[in-house]
């Protein structure tokens, strides 16, 4: 007994003690790199100065101007319009998987939405050059890599995490509380709007703050799409170019300052998506 | 007596299983009923084939008819949403909204439309007044109502299904979490209530329901074993199995 206990618990600290250098050395891994970004970045903020960068207009890395401001906004602007297009539909979807589907079509819907999320995007940038692209200069002109086609590509991109982790938190509200809401005489529609959605608040809000984080963060997609033209779009069918898009046209050919440009567009890219977890995080804590 | 209820030979499946196995009773108007039985004897199935809830569980089968005011309740014509308006249910666990006392209370009488503050604040204090808890909340009708003790939240609860101005109402187990006090409370509360309402109470203390029923009704695996005033359910019981039950033999 005695030396089968010993020999327990020396497993239990190899298991223990492997597991733990794992995890740190992921976590070392995400250090690594945030601290590579920010080697190689920060100096063209300290050279250039953190106002030409962040709000010049002109991006000419190669004659010493370094704005990204235009591609700030564009990043923010593809995404809300992502949002626009991916809350409510993902929502609804959400809504009716949870509360109105039988069992059943719930068993198909749900493994077909995790399919949808491990399309590669450059497929859904190919469908969106295909059908969208024209279909945007046919009706609404300008060439068609636009604004408006961008959206909608990345509003269909985001929807598995809007539909899945919405589903998730509408589930999640305990049968009781529909209960009370029927007892009062409460119609299905009335005790999803005015209870379920309530309760489930902060899990939903965390869903749009998650898909927003995978929008601004596609790229591939986005630069099949977008036309990536170097201004801010007056028009939802002009062209724009995303953070994302800037670093991954330019990175295979730029020297010297012009990569230390496109890292400097790494970091501002990198600080809005950590904004974005938190916030989703924060959403998430707020429920339990 | 004055029949409010009336059961005939309601049977009811889950899958395969027989859960009610051909219930009768009528229940009477103005009066409160006792349900009392072992765990899983059936008096919550029984509830919610009364409130209809039972709409919302997916295998059930069932046979016979229920009587309200000499209505078939479990007809397709029936529509349920305006059939629980008229029968107002308390469970076991009180589940307020996320919202404050006033609004909890406020909820149903929203859904019917009524949205006139003076209108509002009158019938939610009325209610709050019936279900003895206005003293204890009317400084805080703003405080969430999660915030408040279970006791409180459970008068809540009966606060907001008197709301509605039921006929009918139904407490399913209401004061199983309750200190003596808050059951005390609700006892009195429901001895005031029944002059205006039918009330069905399923409780496993049969104390409780020796000391504020007017009928008794003992259930066991299903089957309605007696049914009677309480007096005589209490004092003399015509079948050995509800002497054993109330003499705390088995339970
Ligand atoms: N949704 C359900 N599906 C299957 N069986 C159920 C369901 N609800 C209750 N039952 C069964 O019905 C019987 C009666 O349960 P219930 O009405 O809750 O009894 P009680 O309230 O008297 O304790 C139990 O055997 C229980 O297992
Ligand atoms: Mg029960």
């Amino acid at each position: 007994m005695v030396h089968m206990n010993r020999w327990v618990s020396i497993r239990e600290k190899i298991v223990k003690n492997t597991l733990t250098v794992f995890a740190l050395s992921s976590l070392l891994f995400l250090f690594l790199i945030f601290i590579f970004i920010l080697i190689e970045g920060l100096p063209l903020f300290l050279k250039v100065g953190l106002k030409n960068i962040i709000f010049g207009f002109k991006w000419a890395p190669t004659k010493g101007y370094f704005g990204i401001f235009p591609m700030i906004i564009s990043s923010f602007l593809v995404t809300f319009g992502a949002l626009i297009i991916g809350a409510p539909l993902g929502l609804s979807c959400a809504i009716y998987l949870a509360e109105y589907s039988g069992k059943r079509l719930k068993m198909i819907l749900k493994p077909a939405l995790e399919l949808l999320a491990g399309i590669p995007s450059v497929v859904y940038g190919f469908l969106g050059v295909i059908y969208i692209v024209p279909i945007v200069r046919e009706y609404l002109g300008g060439s068609g890599f636009s604004l408006i086609s961008t959206s909608i590509v990345l509003g269909i991109m985001i929807l598995p995490t809007i539909i899945s982790i919405s589903f998730d938190s509408i589930m999640s509200v305990p049968r009781s509380y529909r209960e009370g809401s029927y007892a009062m005489g409460a119609t299905k529609w009335q005790t999803i709007f005015k209870v379920v959605l309530p309760a489930a608040r902060s899990g939903i809000l965390a869903s749009f703050i998650l898909g927003m984080g995978r929008a601004i963060g596609e790229t591939m997609a986005v630069i099949m799409i977008a036309g990536n033209a170097l201004k801010i779009p007056t028009n939802i069918t002009d062209p724009l170019r995303t953070l994302t898009g800037n670093i991954a046209l330019e990175l295979a050919y730029a020297t010297g300052d012009h990569r230390l440009g496109l890292f400097s567009t790494g970091i501002v890219l990198l600080i809005i998506i950590m904004a974005l977890n938190y916030l989703a995080n924060f959403g998430i804590k707020r429920r339990i | 007596m004055d029949v409010k209820i009336k059961i005939d030979n309601l049977r009811v499946y889950f899958e395969k299983n027989e859960i009610l196995k051909g219930i009768k009773i009528n229940i009477a108007k103005n009066m409160i009923t006792g349900f009392m039985g072992p765990a899983g004897s059936g008096k919550s199935t029984l509830i919610s084939i009364i409130n209809r809830m039972i709409d919302f569980e997916d295998n059930v089968k069932i046979e016979g008819r229920v009587l309200i005011d000499d209505i078939n309740i479990l007809d397709k014509e029936i529509n349920p949403v305006s059939l629980r308006r008229r029968i107002g249910t308390v469970f076991a666990v009180p589940i307020p909204l996320q919202r404050s006392i006033f609004e909890n209370i406020a909820y149903g009488p929203r859904l019917k439309g009524i949205n006139d503050k003076i209108e509002l604040f009158k019938i939610v204090s009325d209610s709050l007044k019936k279900a003895f808890l206005w003293d204890e909340v009317k400084d805080r009708l703003d405080m969430s109502a999660t915030k408040l003790s279970g006791g409180q939240q459970q008068r809540l609860c009966l606060a907001r299904t008197l709301v509605l101005k039921p006929e009918i109402i139904l407490l399913d187990e209401p004061c199983s979490g309750l200190d003596p006090i808050s059951t005390a409370k609700i006892e009195e509360a429901l001895s005031e209530l029944k002059k205006e309402y039918t009330i069905v109470l399923v409780s496993n203390n049969t104390k409780q329901i020796a000391r504020i029923s007017d009928y008794s009704a003992f259930f066991y695996l299903g089957e309605l074993i007696e049914y009677g005033t309480t007096e005589k359910v209490f004092t003399n019981p015509s079948q050995k199995k509800t002497e054993d039950y109330i003499s705390g033999k088995f339970g």
